[in-house]
């Protein structure tokens, strides 16, 4: 590729090759739309990287194989969209419990069920907030346009290394499915956070599930100088089960408050016109596209709107849109689905009531005018 | 060096696999369940009960020992 | 080295019944490993869940105690992200062939250099003794209890027709035999199954009258033929190797892919 080349990429192709970029040198996968050709982009480049590539039996084997890899030492990402990621749960919440980093694409269709797979929807956000059983925090990214998708899949990489856990980037078919130009990083441009082994000699009492005291987990791979076990059980900081209240307790814990400690370190957004905003629109995803022509029509008539666009989902950024919207007469919320960000949102700021939501949940992509019929309705211009 | 039977009172849970298929009827459970040799003088060191040994609670180890008495 | 060298003492002793076949099964599964000679920590194990599972916790390889039937899965990307390590996959017979079946099938019909373990004791220990896709039929479990009316898969039987390069059977009884057949399955470049007859006294044996862990073995003993020696009764257990070929292994294939790939031939 020549330096600074512009190339009309498809978004899952984007998020392909940012995951060569972030150095993922294991991959396995299910077909399933539409998240496919996130997958076949790999199923060409990975081979001849020397990297290992799986088409496995089902999603389940996906996230099982992507977590045993991921202890071999690798860098590990699956994709998937809607079904497959239901049917990956059981093994997410493993991959938190026994905190494997690995990264989990889930490019949002319409559900529930085998609903509208070749249609634009943004209805996984609660489900990968809970759908595991048990507690634990997670970390979900999501964009917009190819830039941010690049940047956010590198992103996804980086917080799983670092906070040692699964991460979800969570695209929709719009964007997987767009194609836009996109000028691909250089090599450095974008940092790359990679395993932090351990230091802890060989022949040596190693902790795997003792954290530094930067709140880092060092890792040894299996095969490696140490051996020790990892389980789905409740377990004590040498990987062993055990039963005992105060283990688990501290588990627990710890398994939420890894995340929510560094919940401002993990968020990541952007704010467009909000020095003067008294209406904001919080979206996210394909959503932004049309919430961001919304706010420059409405701007064009001498309204004072404002965007806060979220590409980290989870954990949410819940005292920076407090901060943001204090001052806003009304918040408007667009997203593909009947609220779960919005009920966030409305959990977040100082006066709920004020907190609208502007939606489509047909399959369709949200358009700016669906957007700006809501903002109409509230200052009573309703058409 | 002599061989001798060694037995993990702690692990043995008394099933009784290395007293049935003993082929010269060298083992007993004792009042607690627990594996030990009574007839050790008859044993051939043919290392069944070890093998079959859910517990891992024998084993022939070879020892120094004038004696091959079991404790 | 000795046996007790390849066991975390800590935790012994283990947590399954007594006369519980796993322990034997156990027991001969170190002794293959030693007169391999292999080293610990070129050794990953991965067990799913059950009672056959909570093997991993007692050997002091690398251990990965996983999900109900997915430890082949785990175990598929363990072996494939380092193919240099030997995987060994202890399973139940509910693990490997119910709710893990499918992953039994696709890592038998891919060749991966793995090694599956299969514990047949006929029924679902932990939960209690329900029955499993290997409960003969007419037999008790507490989810059967009018007799099953399942038919029984034949773990051989699907491991060859899934296209697994080397499968054997044997029983807890048969410990000399059984150390020689994990052995030459661990060695085996390609997938292996080791069906083993294992007894579970406290729920198999107490629903179906079976006797204690000694009468079990004797059944073992007193119904097991060799392969091709047996007169086809009904409950005839076949013991030996019935597969063994060498076939291209997955791992093997797929660096022989990366060369052609990157020497710009495919």
């Amino acid at each position: 590729m020549k330096k600074n080349e512009i190339l009309f990429l498809q978004g899952n192709e984007v998020c392909a090759r940012a995951a060569m970029y972030a150095g993922v040198s294991f991959y396995a996968g299910y077909p399933i739309t539409p998240s496919t050709e996130i997958a076949e982009v790999l199923a060409e480049l990975m081979p001849a990287e020397g990297k290992a590539f799986m088409q496995m039996e089902d999603e389940i084997s996906s996230i099982c194989a992507i977590i045993g890899a991921s202890l071999t030492g690798n860098k590990v990402m699956t994709a998937t969209s809607g079904p497959g990621f239901s049917l990956m749960q059981e093994a997410i919440g493993y991959g938190h419990m026994a905190e494997i980093p690995c990264v989990i694409v889930n490019v949002q269709r319409g559900g529930p069920s085998t609903g509208m797979p070749t249609s634009a929807s943004q209805a996984d956000v609660m489900q990968t907030r809970w759908g595991t059983h048990g507690d634990h925090s997670v970390i979900a990214l999501t964009a917009s346009n190819h830039e941010d998708i690049f940047a956010m899949t590198v992103e996804a990489f980086n917080f799983s290394e670092l906070y040692r856990m699964p991460v979800v980037l969570l695209l929709d078919e719009v964007i997987a499915h767009m194609r836009e130009g996109l000028t691909i990083p250089e090599p450095g441009e974008l940092p790359i956070i990679e395993r932090l082994n351990t230091s802890v000699p060989e022949d040596s009492d190693y902790h795997p599930y003792f954290a530094r005291e930067d709140g880092r987990l060092p890792m040894s791979e299996f095969g490696g100088i140490h051996r020790y076990n990892v389980t789905g059980l409740a377990h004590d900081m040498w990987g062993f089960p055990s039963n005992d209240p105060e283990v688990a307790n501290t588990l627990i814990h710890h398994l939420v408050n890894k995340v929510e400690n560094y919940k401002h370190d993990i968020a990541r957004y952007k704010t467009t016109n909000m020095d003067d905003a008294d209406i904001v629109l919080i979206s996210y995803g394909c959503s932004a596209r049309s919430a961001k022509q919304t706010m420059s029509n409405l701007r064009q008539r001498g309204l004072r709107v404002g965007m806060i666009e979220l590409q980290t989902l989870w954990p949410f950024p819940d005292d920076i849109i407090y901060d943001l919207c204090r001052d806003a007469r009304y918040v408007v919320v667009a997203e593909m689905n009947m609220g779960q960000v919005l009920h966030q949102v409305k959990e977040a700021v100082s006066n709920p009531d004020r907190v609208f939501l502007a939606n489509r949940v047909d399959g369709a992509l949200i358009n700016p005018e669906d957007i700006e019929n809501v903002v109409n309705l509230l200052r009573g211009k309703g058409k | 060096m002599k061989k001798k039977l060694k037995f993990n009172r702690d692990w043995c849970k008394g099933c009784g696999i290395c007293v049935e298929f003993c082929p010269k009827n060298v083992l007993e459970l004792d009042d607690e369940l627990k594996i030990y040799a009574p007839r050790s003088g008859d044993c051939i060191f043919c290392k069944m009960c070890e093998l079959r040994c859910p517990d891992i609670a024998i084993q022939i180890i070879e020892t120094q020992e004038e004696s091959d008495e079991e404790k | 080295m000795a046996v007790t060298d390849y066991l975390r003492e800590q935790f012994m002793p283990h947590i399954w019944c007594p006369g519980c076949g796993h322990g034997i099964v156990l027991n001969s599964l170190v002794r293959a490993v030693e007169q391999i000679g292999l080293e610990k920590n070129d050794v990953v194990m991965v067990s799913g869940i059950g009672c056959s599972a909570r093997m991993a916790g007692y050997l002091d390889f690398h251990t990965m105690h996983t999900l109900h039937g997915r430890a082949l899965a785990f175990a598929t990307g363990a072996k494939m992200g380092n193919p240099r390590l030997k995987v060994i996959v202890p399973m139940g017979d509910g693990d490997a062939l119910a709710i893990g079946g499918n992953h039994f099938i696709h890592a038998a019909r891919r060749n991966m250099d793995l090694t599956a373990i299969v514990m047949n004791n006929n029924i679902y220990g932990m939960t209690g003794g329900q029955f499993s896709p290997a409960t003969p039929k007419n037999r008790y479990a507490t989810t059967a209890p009018y007799g099953t009316i399942d038919e029984p898969f034949d773990v051989v039987k699907v491991a060859t027709a899934a296209g697994a390069s080397f499968v054997a059977r044997s029983t807890t009884y048969h410990v000399n035999e059984l150390i020689k057949l994990i052995r030459e399955g661990i060695e085996h470049p390609g997938f292996s199954v080791i069906e083993i007859l294992d007894q579970c006294p406290t729920y198999y044996g107490r629903k179906n009258l079976s006797g204690s862990a000694v009468d079990m073995l004797k059944h073992f003993k007193e119904n097991s033929v060799k392969i091709g020696k047996g007169t086809g009764a009904p409950g005839e257990i076949e013991i030996g190797v019935f597969v063994k070929e060498v076939r291209p292994e997955y791992c093997d294939k797929y660096e022989s892919l990366v060369k052609e790939v990157q020497g710009g031939k495919k």
